[in-house]
């Protein structure tokens, strides 16, 4: 590889960098992601416990102690809200990850090989596209109990599929270019070509498709929980907390609030971060 | 155009076959029947039960009884609600989720293609990003958040609503706004985005130039390209409807066939599973047909192939 190449890939990126960074609201996304997974990640170590309860001091609002106020059972929510992000944000990363491994590989095999081989691969995708794959999900956790490691499958097994069709679209047009040519006639094997030299060029759509498929992993985890098929007790995520908020929000106000508000605030912070990356990496919306 | 439509029932056959088969194979191989829960039965009733629902019989017998009459359309007894068919219960409960259903995308596209219309107009104006930003607070606000929270609201502080509940007409704003306000955000979107790319083309202009109206360029003209991307949305927001059906009724304790799939999954009532299966994986495949056909229709560049 001559230097030449690293010079330009370098400056691609930082290009990219610039433009990002003059998206303010892309900015304070990330900024907004950054502090609350920091808060996530090391808030319980030093906030109170998330699951000893007080029962004698029962729900109070907001106060200079429990600066979210507490549940019916006396637990600090802030404790409960960074504790149950860590659930949230693990399984919209893992999760996201699965959908990402399989999509990538599905959709790079299928642009690569082409032919008979993608039309029955995109055909099969086509299908399962309209299927009604929540309902699966649920029927998932239901039948095979509320297990985590389930949790990330599952989601990850249905959030693919868009993944797919983007990065084939991109590795059909991708390897027709000589590189490629180069490569081959270098007589490099196919999954090295693929490895090592498409699946690098199709990283810019992977990143922005990646940051946006996080939102909606997330939102799927949290619909399970909320309809009491997520993680278990006392473990929990935003989707639990927005559940019990939601049953007991004519008393206590703030145990649907706050979560419900943060949970939201992660979902928008995502977007925007999505958005500015696509602008940034001057993404087209391929959809075919 | 027949031809296309018939290819596409003709393979939605192995389809609907495929999801018949995983799904009552998935159901019968986990641990739990339907009659597990209740207080314990002597052996000889839980052989009379199992007996007259065909549980004695091996799997593959079951699974050919089972695939004969689904053929006939008919979907078995319920095990939870001893005296009622799957039909019956389907026929009692459906009729209120296709009214929530309906009504959430009317109000999805009533409020979503004016507001995208009109962002795209006047774009990069205060009214742009207006509708703009409703559009990201609607798709970052997920439905169990907004169900709880209007009830907290509307129903609980103002008094103007029941918080739960389904008789009279009043009952059905807060949950259709709830369900309709994100895909009329994605459909706001959708609807501005389509729209640019068509005003700039050439015949927008053409049509400018040949002295017609800006309502009757934007009515005319725009309006059918730039519905394109709105249309192919339907099918996954239709899908999401109904699966955001299962929220909404349990947030407003609403009697429609989305909570009692819930219900029946959490109970094991295997033939319920299996027949509210049957029919949403039948009733979306069909909308995603019907919005191919529509996609068609508007834009004369595709062809049905």
């Amino acid at each position: 590889m001559s230097t030449e190449e690293t010079e330009r890939g370098r400056s691609l990126w930082s290009d990219a960098w610039h433009r990002l960074k003059s998206n303010r609201l892309a900015t304070a996304g990330a900024v907004v992601l950054v502090v609350l997974a920091l808060a996530c990640a090391a808030g319980p170590f030093f906030s109170q416990s998330y699951e000893d309860q007080n029962l004698d001091l029962g729900a109070v609002p907001p106060s200079a102690q429990h600066w979210l106020g507490t549940d019916t059972l006396g637990r600090d929510l802030l404790a409960r809200i960074l504790y149950g992000g860590r659930i949230s944000i693990t399984v919209g990363l893992v999760a996201t990850f699965v959908a990402l491994a399989i999509g990538v590989t599905y959709g790079a095999v299928a642009g690569f090989v082409g032919g008979k081989v993608d039309a029955v691969m995109m055909r099969l995708v086509d299908i399962l596209y309209a299927l009604p794959f929540a309902i699966f999900v649920i029927l998932l956790m239901v039948f095979f109990g509320r297990n985590i490691f389930l949790l990330f499958f599952a989601i990850g097994a249905v959030e693919w599929l868009t993944m797919a069709r983007i990065v084939r679209g991109q590795v059909m047009s991708i390897k027709k270019m000589e590189f490629i040519e180069a490569a081959r006639a270098l007589g490099l094997g196919r999954r090295r070509i693929i490895f090592k030299h498409l699946i690098p060029n199709v990283l810019g759509p992977v990143i922005v498709y990646t940051t946006l498929t996080i939102p909606s992993v997330m939102l799927l985890e949290a619909f399970l929980s909320f309809l009491g098929l997520g993680v278990q007790a006392p473990m929990s995520s935003w989707g639990v907390l927005i559940k019990d908020g939601s049953e007991k929000m004519e008393e206590y106000w703030w145990l649907l609030v706050f979560p419900g508000a943060l949970f939201s605030l992660t979902l928008f912070s995502l977007n925007f971060l999505g958005d500015g990356l696509r602008d940034a990496l001057d993404v087209r919306s391929s959809k075919d | 155009m027949i031809r296309f439509v018939a290819q596409r029932l003709v393979q939605t056959i192995p389809v609907v076959w495929v999801i018949i088969t995983a799904t009552f194979f998935m159901i019968r191989f986990v641990p739990g029947g339907p009659f597990t829960a209740e207080r314990a039965v002597t052996p000889e009733i839980m052989r009379n039960l199992e007996a007259h629902y065909g549980l004695n019989k091996p799997l593959y017998a079951q699974y050919l009884d089972y695939c004969g009459k689904v053929l006939r359309g008919d979907l078995g007894p319920s095990f939870k609600y001893p005296t009622r068919t799957v039909n019956e219960i389907i026929a009692e409960k459906l009729p209120v989720s296709i009214e929530l259903g309906l009504i959430s995308l009317a109000v999805a596209l009533g409020l979503g293609l004016p507001l995208g219309v009109l962002a795209a107009i006047k774009r990069n104006t205060w009214i742009d990003y207006v509708c703009s930003s409703f559009a990201m607070v609607g798709i970052c606000i997920p439905t169990f958040v907004m169900g709880p929270v209007l009830i907290l609201v509307f129903a609980i502080h103002f008094g103007w609503f029941n918080a739960s509940g389904w008789y009279g007409p009043i009952d059905r704003v807060l949950p259709s706004l709830t369900l309709g306000l994100v895909y009329a955000a994605y459909v706001a979107r959708l609807t501005r985005g389509g729209m640019l790319e068509v005003l700039s083309q050439d015949y927008i202009r053409t049509a400018r130039a040949k002295g017609a109206s800006e309502t009757r360029v934007i009515m005319r003209h725009a309006l059918r390209g730039g519905l394109t991307p709105v249309v192919s949305f339907l099918g996954p927001a239709i899908a999401g409807i109904v699966t955001g059906s299962f929220v909404i009724e349990t947030i407003f304790q609403i009697p429609g066939i989305g909570r009692e799939f819930v219900n029946s999954a959490f109970n094991r009532d295997y033939t319920l599973v299996l027949g509210t299966v049957v029919l949403y994986a039948g009733f979306i495949i069909g909308m995603n047909l019907a919005v191919d056909v529509v996609q068609v229709w508007l834009n004369p560049k595709l062809k049905f192939e």
